[in-house]
């Protein structure tokens, strides 16, 4: 949960959704019965911090607040509640990295300590360019593709500490890498090759 | 081993088309209106013969579960709700599911929503789980638009909507209720239960919560029937599973495979044993960082369903299997699992957010050996403490690996404390 309240945070004056994402907004609250329009709550925020450079300022929760009809403090508690919010300044790159334990017995020791000396920076941080955020997140669920890092939207996989290095060092020269797997696989199949599905499939991608 | 004409998720590794063109070349959303115009006792029925088991941890039996949900609601509204908040250390199953087999899902969706009298579902898909999402969309956006669900899904008449939410980042949004609480726009705490979900659920309305995986096998089920499913793996443990194969094995993978499998013929056919060998063994989590660790002695022999994994004092839970050697220092990764639990208790009992607190900091003495032997037996009994006295069940969860590092290891915490002492005596 983002709630290093230790520091002020310097906070912008207004939000407003842009017309495209106040229509998003419609939409998403339109999958919801009349009058249950609270539980657009979390999809809302989420495209809020997306709006705002991936935090959530105070007014970007009353601003929600007031689109869904709900009192600022009850998007407050959600704000606060949810490891997904950031409330305060992100980087550019939030970088993700899974600690919990299939992550750790396959390397995230090494690959938490290439984050650290590709960015220069400590868990809890961001570059000094603001390019970079690194944080230590619990399991995101990509156990068989572990270790891995989460930045922003995108999964990188079967990662090692030069992998990992080389990833990181891609974002900060503005190239893309390639998301998944950093070691060739296609998803979770085992690396040694198919041991199941080897005679059905249907038609290829 | 299972035979590939038995496996249901033909494209889980996502190296075929996983959206609808392909989907139906691999036989989804064949003739579903047939399935549909079974209707809700036959549908029901089916799956109860299947002997389908949720697939979320639980194991709860879904077509009981289904027939929970009352058959006169003097007008409220049934929903699915659908938990893809897959957040438990080791698991990844439902993921592949999402982006890979969306159409099961959605297929799985409409016939269990047949069986239940709804016509929304909500699909919880974990935050995290951007991508997977959007692949879930995707497929939704093609159903719509090939009339397979909406107003009139496959010709039916029956109407079929099909919603995905997407969390934000919370362990606890997995627990059914807290789910519920999430999807209501709140924080994800566990309601008191009863009432129960299939009375009041989601917006005060009957409301049946099912694991990605239970759902998406459902299709497969009613196709091929209920005897079928029924007739792979042991009684009162059928079908197949997705297992998820983490840790030091030589091949981490996810694969589909029989229930009742042996753990060690599972492991060494998929996943390509244990690095270093058999031998090299330490202990397994069989189900997901909830359930306790089991030593080699028991992996030799051990089956992966159900019941076997309870008579041994573990659980199948999401079939996350998490493999450690001997290189491991199992008092460190139980301490990671307890550190885990800290962050993720919703602190609403006190038991569960002080007692994760306490078994935590207690976990990283021991783990340096900074404790005395006494101290073992009273972490013990603070996990029996914590664990049954909570409203759901993170408590058990934060309890149940600490007491099998007991069970089986209790020489592992021994040693760090009498090495320590020994450096301290030398020291002084």
């Amino acid at each position: 949960m983002s709630t290093d309240t230790d520091t002020p945070v310097a906070q912008p004056d207004s939000f407003v959704f842009t017309d495209e994402n106040r229509q998003l907004a419609d939409t998403i609250i339109a999958r919801y019965p009349e009058g249950r329009q609270a539980s657009a709550v979390l999809p809302l925020l989420d495209l809020a911090q997306r709006q705002h450079d991936g935090w959530l300022p105070r007014v970007a929760m009353d601003h929600v607040a007031d689109v869904l009809g709900m009192a600022p403090i009850r998007v407050y508690e959600v704000a606060t509640f949810y490891t997904m919010f950031n409330l305060r300044p992100v980087g550019k790159h939030h970088v993700q990295v899974c600690t919990n334990l299939p992550c750790w017995l396959r390397g995230s020791d090494k690959v938490m300590h290439a984050c650290k000396k590709t960015l220069g920076i400590e868990v809890g941080e961001t570059t000094a360019d603001g390019q970079f955020t690194l944080s230590e997140v619990e399991c995101l669920g990509a156990c068989v593709n572990a270790p891995m890092i989460q930045v922003n939207d995108d999964y990188y996989e079967d990662l090692d500490a030069d992998s990992t290095a080389k990833v990181l060092t891609d974002l900060r020269e503005g190239r893309q890498p390639k998301k998944g797997s950093q070691t060739g696989r296609t998803s979770s199949e085992p690396a040694g090759g198919l041991t199941s599905l080897m005679t059905v499939g249907g038609e290829d991608a | 081993m299972l035979k590939d004409q038995d496996r249901i998720f033909t494209n889980i590794y996502g190296l075929h088309d996983a959206f609808l063109e392909g989907a139906r070349a691999r036989g989804d959303w064949d003739n579903t209106k047939d399935l549909v115009a079974k209707g809700r006792e036959t549908i029901i029925d089916q799956v109860k013969a299947s002997g389908l088991r949720g697939r979320g941890g639980a194991g709860f039996g879904t077509g009981m579960k289904w027939s929970f949900m009352p058959k006169d609601s003097s007008g409220r509204p049934h929903y699915l709700v659908i938990n893809a908040d897959e957040g438990e250390p080791g698991t990844c199953k439902d993921r592949e599911i999402l982006r890979h087999e969306p159409h099961k899902l959605i297929e799985g969706a409409l016939l269990a929503s047949v069986g239940i009298g709804a016509h929304a579902a909500y699909c919880y898909v974990r935050g995290e789980f951007y991508h997977e999402a959007m692949a879930l969309q995707r497929a939704v956006d093609e159903c719509y638009a090939a009339g397979l669900i909406g107003p009139d899904a496959c010709g039916t008449g029956y109407a079929f909507d099909f919603y995905v939410h997407r969390g934000a980042g919370a362990y606890i949004c997995g627990e059914e209720s807290a789910l519920i609480e999430s999807l209501e726009g709140r924080k994800g705490q566990p309601r008191l239960k009863p009432p129960f979900p299939a009375n009041v659920g989601l917006y005060g309305c009957p409301t049946t919560v099912n694991n990605v995986e239970s759902i998406a096998v459902v299709p497969a089920i009613l196709r091929r029937g209920g005897a079928w499913f029924a007739g792979l793996g042991r009684p009162n443990n059928t079908g197949v599973k997705l297992f998820n194969i983490s840790g030091h094995v030589n091949n981490p993978c996810t694969v589909e495979e029989e229930m009742s499998i042996p753990l060690k013929e599972l492991i060494e056919k998929h996943a390509g044993g244990v690095t270093g060998g058999w031998d090299n063994l330490l202990a397994i989590i069989p189900g997901g960082s909830s359930v306790p660790a089991l030593p080699k002695s028991i992996c030799d022999t051990v089956l992966m369903d159900f019941d076997s994994l309870k008579d041994v004092r573990s659980g199948l839970g999401t079939a996350a299997i998490i493999v450690m050697d001997k290189s491991t220092d199992i008092v460190r990764a139980i301490t990671r699992l307890s550190a885990f639990y800290k962050h993720e208790s919703c602190g609403q009992c006190t038991p569960c957010r002080e007692g994760t607190g306490w078994l935590y900091r207690v976990m990283e003495r021991m783990s340096e050996g900074r404790a005395t032997i006494e101290e073992i037996d009273l972490l013990e009994e603070v996990t029996r403490q914590i664990e049954g006295h909570t409203i759901c069940a993170l408590g058990d969860a934060a309890a149940w690996p600490i007491q099998g590092l007991i069970r089986h290891f209790r020489p592992a915490i021994e040693e760090k404390i009498a090495a320590r002492q020994k450096s301290a005596e030398r020291a002084a």
